[in-house]
């Protein structure tokens, strides 16, 4: 897996679960349903079968097989012999697996270590006149216990309650054993499914994910810039659908950044063949008003205010022009920074001196101060911000550069400030955007309206930052990072 | 007959520019400002003149038709030690650095004030001043300040006026590390912030041509983010 992609893990796990989730409830509530309704069937039929089979033991041998001294109507109760009732237990417990318990009115005469109080009552009832079953538990064993009442025929061809009446218990044990066998077998067969149905759920889950993570890491590179990035387009579902959404969208970002960056190369060179074909006639025109500048004094008085003018204004077109191909060079991005080390008191005296501002300028260093910037650029800046000082301010300028290490990274800050109205509040904004004059009724002054632009630009360049604020007069701010000190 | 100032010994100077308006009036400033300027429209003529009058000192446009202005600086160098001032009208990095490779001393962005050639072409063509009058030993280099000559294990070691001037700056203040504006002020006597990329092309070519290492090198060291340092072995 791409390592460098951040991506919260959860988002994709959760969907994993969700499937397998889904799937594993789903198999569940099936097995449990099945298996359910198929031990309810098995464990009614198992007992009803052997409720019946009992039942028709009894009945077989309480009709066939009673001997007919224990049913002599002429009997007392009382002297019913003993040992044809110890047969009849014999023959009901050799029929059906089970123990008996034979009675005479409601005396036991015979049992087989079971008690009369071991039969529920509601059985000895309903024995009372006909025959009946019931489940009972007897210390932890289940049985089925068949009370009856020895009925005997008549010789009309009705039938007659005799006094006698059977119990008869039939373990259940064998039954149990079944059914709890079957619950194991359903148990396991459970175990299966769920088992079964995780697996399906995460290789469903992984089929349907790999797709998504396709497109996902698609997605990243083609947020890295990486403009190539498409997914294979497999199948026809929806996930197919989206991979084709997804690869006609990439196609057609990459086709716009590629014109965009086309426009731009051709910005560039045009740019660059712009500067070339503005430079080469101003290199005569400067040249040349430099030989009439010299000469304008032996000139006749409107020819020599003639050519001043032509100096004059060669000397701002030059200007424009430079300020013109330097913003377009920044707007371009072809801009490089040049960073070296210079004594920064010095710098600005330079860039005050070499303009002719010595005495309208104070500058304020300590002495020995260095910084790291690049200093055509630095002198680009400062050059721009003294000169709107003394433009559009009132003197004196100062300008004012310390070197604040408490901050991380150490910073280059330099302070432009004139004494004059300041910056109007509705100006301020807007102050760097190009050719945004502060004050319109001077447009005329000599700035390009480009020189605050070039500054802002340039201090971004160096990665640092230019603000403007008035107190006392409009006072620029000029921050620049420096790069960490190395040992020398 | 144009008025003429007064700023020292006439130099010829061999001007190559193809624009003609440009060339006619860098011709003229340069003539009044005291030099004696021959203009060329082609580096193939460029060349020519150079082999045929030997000047003083070349300014030489980069952009020319067919050879341009990287070339002849190139063909030039092979077998010269002739100062050459580059100029540029493009401003662009790529054109610069490719000119100070080639062995350009110096380099002037179009439009150039008159007064700052002028200045920049007696700072190339300034001989190294102030210099204690002795020779010095360093391993198999050595300089003779007295006559300006370099030798390393008894050949001469031909050096362009700047590279000489910035190996006897470097020299004169052995183990100090001087920043790259410093010596842009010293040695090229550029009066304020300048391109550092002068220095570090500079540099490159006397080091190519006195260390016996020039990859890896001893006697001039990088002193990073700030300039070079001379160590004498």
């Amino acid at each position: 897996m791409t390592g460098s992609a951040p991506r919260r893990r959860r988002g994709l796990f959760s969907l994993r679960l969700r499937l397998v989730g889904a799937l594993t409830v789903m198999a569940l509530v099936s097995t449990l349903l099945a298996s359910g309704i198929g031990y309810v069937l098995f464990h009614r039929a198992l007992l009803q079968q052997a409720q019946d089979t009992a039942l028709e033991q009894v009945r077989q041998v309480l009709t066939h097989q009673v001997p007919p001294v224990l049913v002599n109507p002429a009997l007392d109760p009382g002297s019913v012999p003993q040992q044809p009732l110890e047969e009849l237990a014999l023959e009901l417990r050799r029929r059906t697996q089970g123990q008996a318990l034979v009675l005479v009115e409601d005396t036991v005469r015979v049992s087989s270590g079971l008690r009369l109080e071991d039969v529920p009552g509601e059985l000895r009832e309903l024995s009372e006149t006909g025959i009946g079953c019931q489940r009972v538990v007897l210390s932890g064993q289940p049985w089925l216990v068949v009370g009856a009442r020895v009925h005997v025929a008549d010789p009309d061809g009705g039938t007659r309650q005799s006094p006698l009446r059977v119990f008869v218990f039939v373990s259940l044990s064998s039954q149990e054993e079944q059914i709890s066998r079957l619950q194991t077998s359903l148990a396991q067969a459970g175990g299966c499914a769920l088992v079964a149905a995780v697996v399906v759920g995460i290789l469903l889950a992984g089929s349907v994910l790999r797709p998504v993570r396709a497109l996902r890491d698609a997605a990243h590179r083609l947020g890295e810039g990486d403009l190539t990035a498409r997914i294979e387009e497999r199948g026809g579902d929806e996930l197919a659908d989206l991979a084709r959404t997804f690869n006609r969208s990439a196609t057609a970002l990459q086709g716009g950044v590629e014109e965009l960056r086309r426009l731009e190369s051709q910005a560039r060179r045009f740019a660059a063949d712009v500067s070339h074909e503005l430079r080469t006639p101003l290199t005569s025109l400067t040249a040349l008003s430099d030989v009439l500048e010299d000469e304008a004094r032996q000139m006749r008085p409107d020819a020599g205010t003639a050519a001043r003018v032509v100096v004059a204004e060669v000397r701002r077109l030059r200007r424009l022009v430079e300020d013109l191909l330097e913003i377009s060079r920044l707007d371009a991005g072809v801009s490089v920074l040049h960073l070296d080390e210079i004594a920064v008191g010095e710098a600005l005296l330079e860039c005050v001196h070499s303009r002719g501002w010595a005495g309208r300028v104070e500058v304020r260093a300590a002495p020995g101060l260095r910084a790291s910037v690049d200093p055509r650029r630095f002198d680009v800046i400062l050059s721009n911000l003294v000169g709107n000082a003394l433009r559009h301010g009132v003197p004196p300028v100062t300008v004012t550069a310390r070197l604040d290490e408490l901050r991380a990274p150490a910073v280059l800050e330099v302070q432009v400030r004139d004494r004059g109205p300041g910056i109007p509040p509705e100006k301020l904004p807007d102050i760097f955007e190009r050719f945004v004059k502060a004050d319109s009724s001077r447009s005329g002054g000599g700035g390009s309206g480009l020189g605050l632009s070039i500054a802002h630009a340039n201090a971004v360049l160096h990665g640092g930052t230019l603000t403007v604020h008035n107190d006392g007069g409009a006072v620029f701010t000029l921050v620049l990072p420096q790069p960490a000190k190395e040992n020398r | 007959m144009p008025a003429r100032r007064d700023n020292g010994p006439v130099t010829a100077i061999l001007l190559v520019e193809d624009d003609p308006s440009a060339r006619v009036g860098l011709e003229l400033a340069l003539t009044r400002l005291g030099h004696s300027v021959t203009a060329r429209a082609t580096g193939e003529e460029a060349l020519q003149t150079i082999r045929s009058r030997r000047p003083e000192l070349v300014v030489l446009d980069i952009m020319l038709p067919r050879m341009d202005g990287l070339e002849v600086c190139r063909r030039v160098r092979q077998s010269d030690e002739l100062p050459i001032i580059l100029l540029t009208a493009r401003g662009d990095d790529i054109d610069v650095i490719m000119g100070l490779e080639a062995g350009a001393d110096d380099y002037v962005v179009k439009p150039v004030e008159p007064r700052v050639l002028d200045a920049r072409i007696r700072a190339v063509l300034r001989r190294a001043e102030n210099q204690p009058l002795e020779r010095s030993v360093y391993g198999d280099l050595v300089v003779d300040r007295a006559a300006l000559r370099v030798t390393r294990g008894g050949a001469d070691v031909h050096l362009t006026p700047t590279e000489l001037r910035l190996l006897l700056e470097l020299i004169r203040h052995p183990g100090k590390a001087l920043s790259r504006q410093q010596l842009l002020r010293d040695v090229w006597e550029h009066d304020y912030l300048g391109d550092s990329r002068l220095v570090d092309a500079c540099i490159q070519r006397v080091r190519a041509k006195v260390e016996p290492d020039p990859a890896a090198p001893v006697l001039i060291q990088t002193v990073r983010g700030f300039g070079y340092r001379f160590s004498p072995p």
